[in-house]
């Protein structure tokens, strides 16, 4: 079977268009509707302090921003560890860090009162945030440290102490469930379904740049990753070095995931499909797929964040019902499309 | 110029698959390695390789540890070809011989295409080139390896400095024409290119048509080593394999057994 393909810059074209199409709908869309001539006028610079401007400049573009940052943080990422493990149901969560960052999460809300009373808790708050940057950082170190042997990192072990370690993290956070007031019950589950509502400026500008960052590294590692894809023991004979890129792609993994996680609470899903998806259409040379997820991810995030703040307004969908309400269907058609390739 | 092994001793789990082998390979000659199964045919390669440390004993390219050189140096070195290996992706034919390539992405010749096209040719698999490798047949598949570690030594290095391919049985899953194809090709690397050429092999007869030397191995020792008729003897089969041989030659006058 042969496997026709779009040729890479074609795919890459394709991806970010899709992210100027949906950062264009997320634009407009939301409690506040802006016409797409009057959004068109203002990125030209031609309309000043006007309502729409206002609500375009300090609500609106800081979310989209971090919509597409939080997107290709969590596509780079996916597609980073679907890479090392050389599994394309491997996701970011699988090393601990969205656990990790649930369970300090979860602690905050429901203990930081009690613990720390002189410090705000509230979602959105810095305390939260960096808890959950912490936790999640914490918790994927504990799973690669467990993973150390005499040969190096053990890939099969850490996935497997990341299966327990989550699942340890699980019951923490049920217990804190358990133990939390109607209140503090609502804000964990909100904030286990995810939301871009919390962007602000400071903390927008924070996580894009490590995003950038991230994203930036991950395409340093594509060819050793395509090596990888033999086997360790082939990779190694061809010349990688491939503790450094275990090292590297869970450094990677766990700063962007952990800074879009703290920020933005757990978006489900994008993840695992994002390169999923790459690789369907384009092969999966992580020369594209890197990219090509980072940018469906980001087109994901922001069309499922359009949805989010238009069906049920003047509330908002949580994000990670969205993403999974949008990606899955869509990934359905993918895979029945494309089934031979599966 | 030589490949080395000096007493080198490897255990796993409490048991000790090689007892201390020493043996010099030499490029420009193609070394079957032979054995019985768990003779320790595989482990060796894996020492000369690098992919393994010896517990004991050296490994030595040209006189220096194999552990004081660099992945990366190795790579531009020798080669090798896996006896089975799994592709994670659907990555294509041609995709999966280019990596063969890796180690020399820093320093690309002129035509690194042109050689990965090559290299699938002398294997016979270019038409096989654009379809997804884990479609193929194990034959096909193996065919597609040998492309890849012939495309990883193709060109002679800059210093001079010999080219090595190591194989653990290239030809356990070919078809018989081209098992033979895939050793006369071996073959003509180590005469006509001076490249080190080491296999394990199976089949006597392949070993005794296409190889120079052959390094026997029995229980974990160096049973024998020398040029491959001298080596592969009826008695020695008998004693090792515990099989009952007759020699006859061919037309074209190679040595074969035929097996009672």
């Amino acid at each position: 079977m042969t496997a026709p393909r779009l040729a890479p810059r074609t795919a890459l074209v394709l991806g970010l268009a899709l992210v100027l199409l949906a950062f264009m709908a997320g634009a407009a869309s939301g409690a506040y509707p802006i016409a797409p001539a009057e959004l068109l006028r203002m990125l030209a610079g031609g309309v000043q302090d006007t309502p729409a401007q206002l609500v375009f400049l300090n609500i609106r573009l800081p979310r989209l921003l971090l919509g597409v940052a939080a997107g290709a943080g969590l596509g780079v990422a996916g597609a980073l560890m679907q890479g090392l493990f050389r599994n394309p149901l491997a996701d970011p969560g699988l090393i601990g860090i969205s656990s990790g960052a649930a369970l300090a999460a979860g602690v905050v809300i429901v203990l930081g009162t009690q613990w720390f009373p002189a410090l705000p808790h509230t979602l959105g708050s810095w305390t939260l945030m960096l808890a959950a940057f912490a936790g999640g950082l914490g918790v994927t170190l504990l799973i690669y440290l467990f993973a150390q042997g005499p040969s190096g990192t053990h890939i099969g072990l850490m996935l497997l102490a990341g299966v327990a370690v989550n699942a340890v993290a699980a019951a923490g956070l049920g217990y804190l469930n358990f133990i939390a007031t109607d209140e503090q019950l609502r804000n964990i589950q909100f904030w286990l379904l995810g939301s871009l509502g919390g962007a602000r400026w400071s903390a927008v500008a924070l996580v894009a740049a490590l995003v950038a960052v991230a994203c930036t590294a991950a395409l340093a590692w594509a060819r050793p990753l395509n090596a990888i894809a033999l086997g360790e023991a082939q990779a190694a004979l061809l010349g990688v070095n491939v503790e450094r890129v275990k090292r590297a792609a869970v450094v990677i993994t766990a700063l962007a995931v952990g800074a879009v996680t703290a920020t933005t609470g757990i978006i489900g899903f994008v993840g695992l499909i994002a390169p999923h998806w790459v690789r369907l259409v384009a092969g999966p040379d992580h020369r594209v797929v890197l990219p090509g997820a980072a940018l469906l991810g980001a087109a994901l995030v922001l069309a499922a964040d359009a949805v989010a703040r238009t069906v049920a307004q003047p509330a908002e969908l949580p994000l990670g019902v969205l993403t999974a309400f949008i990606g899955g269907p869509m990934f359905l058609f993918m895979l029945r499309r494309f089934r031979s390739r599966v | 110029m030589t490949l080395q092994c000096v007493d080198a001793r490897v255990s796993a789990g409490g048991r000790e698959l090689l007892h201390g082998i020493t043996a010099t390979l030499r490029p420009g000659r193609f070394t079957a390695i032979l054995g019985p199964n768990g003779a320790g045919k595989s482990t060796l390669l894996s020492l000369l390789s690098a992919q393994r440390r010896p517990d004991a004993g050296q490994v030595l390219l040209d006189g220096q540890p194999v552990q004081a050189l660099s992945a990366h140096a190795l790579a531009l070195r020798r080669a090798v070809m896996p006896q089975e290996s799994a592709v994670a992706f659907d990555f294509t034919a041609r995709e999966v011989a280019e990596l063969g390539r890796y180690p020399h992405r820093r320093q690309p010749t002129a035509d690194e295409a042109g050689i990965v096209e090559q290299a699938l040719a002398a294997t016979d698999v270019t038409a096989l080139a654009p379809r997804i490798f884990n479609t193929l047949s194990g034959g096909e598949k193996a065919r597609v390896h040998l492309a890849r570690a012939l495309a990883q030594v193709w060109a002679p290095l800059p210093g001079g400095a010999a080219r090595w391919l190591l194989l653990d049985e290239p030809t356990a899953a070919l078809d018989l024409a081209h098992q033979h194809q895939a050793l006369r090709l071996l073959r003509g690397w180590a005469h006509g290119q001076g490249v080190g050429v080491a296999a394990v092999l199976h089949d006597l007869n392949l070993a005794l048509r296409y190889a120079d030397d052959a390094l026997l191995l029995a229980h974990g020792e160096a049973a024998s080593h020398g040029p491959v008729a001298e080596v592969l003897t009826a008695e020695r089969i008998a004693r090792i394999w515990g099989i009952d041989c007759t020699p006859v030659q061919t037309g074209d006058g190679v040595l074969q057994y035929l097996f009672n």
